[in-house]
């Protein structure tokens, strides 16, 4: 531990004086915007309303997190320790999170089922289970790109709305089935991603950022305005439903339900939505998980600790981004179909900037690169603030118009600047070697050196 | 030609705001290579400050003198903007100097998506209409069949307050102590080290500046199209950083040229050919120079050093 090296580590004065004077900054400077609220009235004039009570809460907040930074003493170290490594049991014990995980995800919608009865068991699987692994799967296909090749896209959304429309706009014009749009809309997000990319992928690290959100708005702003092949703002709706190997989920004589002899349910069609994504995501993953293991995956790595040296050792710097791109924005096209398929309905306010920006928090905060640290970074900011919303006893304490899913992006962006200074790889930031002499062993992401490009 | 003459006033007061805006963008990057994500948030939330200040001038304390109350809400505006910026500054981006090079941007999107939403819970998601205030127009030509051009009040002011800070600031840069050690830091931070330059104080100190110029057009904003929302901040700061690369970026004269040009383009355009792909010609635009001409108009080629 660091903090035995310093055997005055705690000052509780300094502490205190520094919390202090956190608070009154944060105070001074918030004290217009928080505690005065511009509102209108009934003639639509817009009149002050004070509010002290939440520059008060705002400084108190501040003011227990600076004392609570101070008390832990978790200050951002510049050089890494170089005793960082794990010791080989907590390496070993990782090693079980996934294949238990695994099991844990394919039992929990037949148990949430047994326990709780169709209805409700219906809320679970749809809004906590399907609703994050869509957000797992398209960190997962993001990965690709920041975590393994390390390009920064803050685009990535233009690929899931590609991959949606590809599939609401085939089946609805030409009436084709899910499972052969499934595979078509990840081609035609892959062939965006090429022809995104392709111009822009000679751009350094944080221009190719900036330009991916510039053509993830354009997408969107021709989503909005293109209404006779798009529908404009309105979105298209009636989208087909996905059939379970052309067995429909309705209640006829044909469908699903009928056949298997079961009383007809809306459930089953979630649960088999479930286990769609669920095989997507794993699909997912299996790729990347093989990818890394051969010549091109291992490229990637080099190509994000250090461009200069890839492009002197001969390898095609562009070809390899490509790549990359395409792989993430095929995997964002799958998701999309399948998002698409769920709604039933999809409107170009889906695919905001604000989409790109969740998902690559999930990728920054899970840890660029670590499969795991983004799976669990996913349930943490989709489910959080699913169940933020049902807690009512913050309502009862904070007013009937207390709306926490409003706070989930601001903790994000705070989560966000404060992961970057202290665990800049993120929560899980252990990193195991592609290839090893001997036994293999997970070393601390901090003794990676991270190379500039 | 008429319509051209109208156009083109309104490309220059919309531009003066963009410039204002993309100064602290291009500084910022000069100085450390940063994008400095959250500064069109920034420029949001000292529309808001504007706002409230306004309001509070004008309702609480009974001021009924508009040019005093603008003045005083231009200054406030400026002085608190320039502190959350500093705080920002050595909250969210100090640390991250010598870290890996996307971390600063990270940081910076975690800023900005932090400045909205903080405003957006704070005030609320809808749009604030503001008061008009300076409506007298100028008619510069006032045929009676023909279309008659306009020149408003406030674009009057937005130019010449835009001029004379550009001017103000102009001064800063090249002839004070401060700004020598400024442009000393962008040459070279290491060496502006040795020879005794505080880097830290004038990395703070530029921010400080973008924020108080960002601060300015937060203001004029406000004044002009008279309706804030906590939204406002993501387009035109997208703008304002396509200004900033298509000028050069580094460049300070080159922020003042690409925000004139991207606020002509975009009202042309919007005359000419589609109001509802207005955006879309500014983004194409950055995504062209960043391709084409990453140097941008004025700017010095980059060149990478190993």
């Amino acid at each position: 531990m660091a903090s035995q090296a310093a055997p005055d580590r705690f000052d509780f004065v300094r502490a205190l004086k520094d919390a202090a004077l956190a608070a009154i900054i944060a105070a001074g400077l918030s004290f217009p915007i928080l505690a005065l609220r511009a509102e209108p009235d009934i003639d639509n004039r817009l009149t002050l309303q004070g509010r002290w009570s939440w520059l008060f809460i705002a400084a108190a907040i501040v003011f227990v997190g600076r004392f609570l930074l101070a008390l832990f003493d978790i200050r951002p170290r510049r050089k890494p320790a170089t005793d960082e490594a794990l010791p080989a049991s907590a390496y070993r014990a990782a090693r079980f999170i996934g294949p238990a995980g695994l099991a844990l995800l394919f039992v929990f919608p037949l148990a949430v089922f047994a326990m709780l009865g169709p209805q409700g068991s219906l809320k679970w699987i749809d809004n906590y289970g399907i609703q994050i692994l869509i957000y797992v799967m398209l960190g997962w296909g993001l990965n690709i790109v920041v975590g393994l090749a390390g390009l920064l896209d803050l685009g990535y959304v233009a690929f899931y709305a590609v991959g949606a429309y590809s599939y609401a706009l085939l089946s609805t014009t030409f009436g084709l089935s899910f499972w052969l749009c499934l595979p078509l809309a990840g081609i035609l997000a892959a062939f965006w991603g090429i022809l995104l990319g392709f111009p822009v992928l000679r751009l350094r690290g944080d221009y190719l950022a900036i330009v991916t959100m510039a053509f993830g708005e354009i997408i969107r702003i021709v989503l909005v305005n293109w209404s006779v092949v798009t529908n404009g703002d309105a979105g298209i709706s009636s989208i087909p439903r996905a059939s379970f190997f052309g067995l429909p989920f309705t209640a006829g004589p044909n469908g699903f339900a009928a056949t298997f002899g079961l009383k007809f349910s809306p459930i089953h069609r979630v649960i088999f939505l479930y286990y769609l994504i669920l095989c997507l995501a794993l699909l997912t993953i299996f790729v990347t998980v093989r990818l890394r293991r051969l010549p091109i995956g291992r490229a990637w790595e080099a190509l994000r600790e250090d461009e200069i040296a890839c492009r002197s050792l001969g390898l095609d710097t562009v070809k390899l981004k490509l790549a990359a791109f395409a792989l993430g924005a095929m995997f964002g096209g799958f998701a999309g179909a399948f998002f698409a398929v769920r709604q039933g309905f999809v409107s170009p306010s889906s695919f905001t900037f604000i989409e790109s920006a969740t998902i690559l928090a999930i990728v920054v905060l899970g840890g660029r690169g670590s499969q795991l640290g983004v799976a669990l970074a996913a349930a943490v900011i989709v489910g959080g603030s699913e169940i933020l919303r049902e807690l009512d006893f913050l309502k009862q304490i904070f007013g009937a118009d207390f709306d926490p899913t409003q706070y989930r992006m601001l903790i994000v962006g705070i989560a966000m600047v404060m992961m970057m200074n202290w665990r800049p790889r993120g929560l899980v930031a252990t990193r195991a070697p592609t290839i090893a002499l001997g036994e293999r062993r997970a070393i601390s992401g901090a003794l990676v050196e991270e190379g500039h490009g | 030609m008429d319509v051209f003459l109208q156009q083109l006033i309104n490309g220059i007061a919309l531009g003066s705001i963009y410039g204002l805006i993309a100064i602290g963008y291009t500084m910022v990057f000069g100085i450390i290579g940063m994008i400095n994500f959250a500064h069109g948030d920034v420029f949001m939330l000292s529309a808001f400050i504007a706002l409230i200040l306004f309001l509070a001038l004008t309702q609480f304390l009974g001021m009924t003198s508009l040019p005093l109350v603008f003045v005083l809400v231009l200054i406030a505006a400026m002085v608190l903007t320039s502190l959350w910026n500093f705080v920002i500054e050595r909250v969210a981006y100090r640390r991250l100097r010598g870290s890996f090079r996307l971390a600063p941007l990270i940081s910076a999107l975690g800023t900005s998506i932090f400045l909205a939403n903080f405003v957006y819970v704070v005030q609320g998601p809808r749009n604030k209409a503001v008061p008009p205030i300076f409506t007298n127009v100028i008619h510069v030509t006032a045929g009676p069949g023909g279309y008659n051009v306009t020149l408003s009040y406030k674009q009057v002011l937005i130019v010449g307050v835009t001029a004379v800070l550009l001017a103000a600031f102009w001064y800063v840069v090249q002839k004070t102590p401060l700004g020598r050690a400024q442009r000393a830091c962008e040459q070279d931070a290491k060496m502006a080290a040795l020879l005794g330059v505080d880097v830290d104080r004038t990395i703070a100190l530029t921010f400080v500046i973008g924020a108080a110029l960002a601060a300015v057009a937060g203001v004029l904003f406000m004044l002009y199209y008279g309706v804030v929302n906590a939204a406002d901040g993501f387009v035109p700061g997208v703008k304002a950083f396509t200004a900033a690369v298509l000028g050069g970026i580094g460049s300070l004269p080159g922020a003042v040229l690409g925000g004139l040009l991207i606020g002509l383009i975009e009202t042309f355009w919007s005359a000419y050919f589609s109001a509802d792909y207005k955006d879309v010609a500014a983004f194409s635009i950055l995504a062209i120079t960043l391709i084409f001409v990453p140097s941008g108009l004025l700017g010095r080629p980059d060149v990478e050093k190993v």
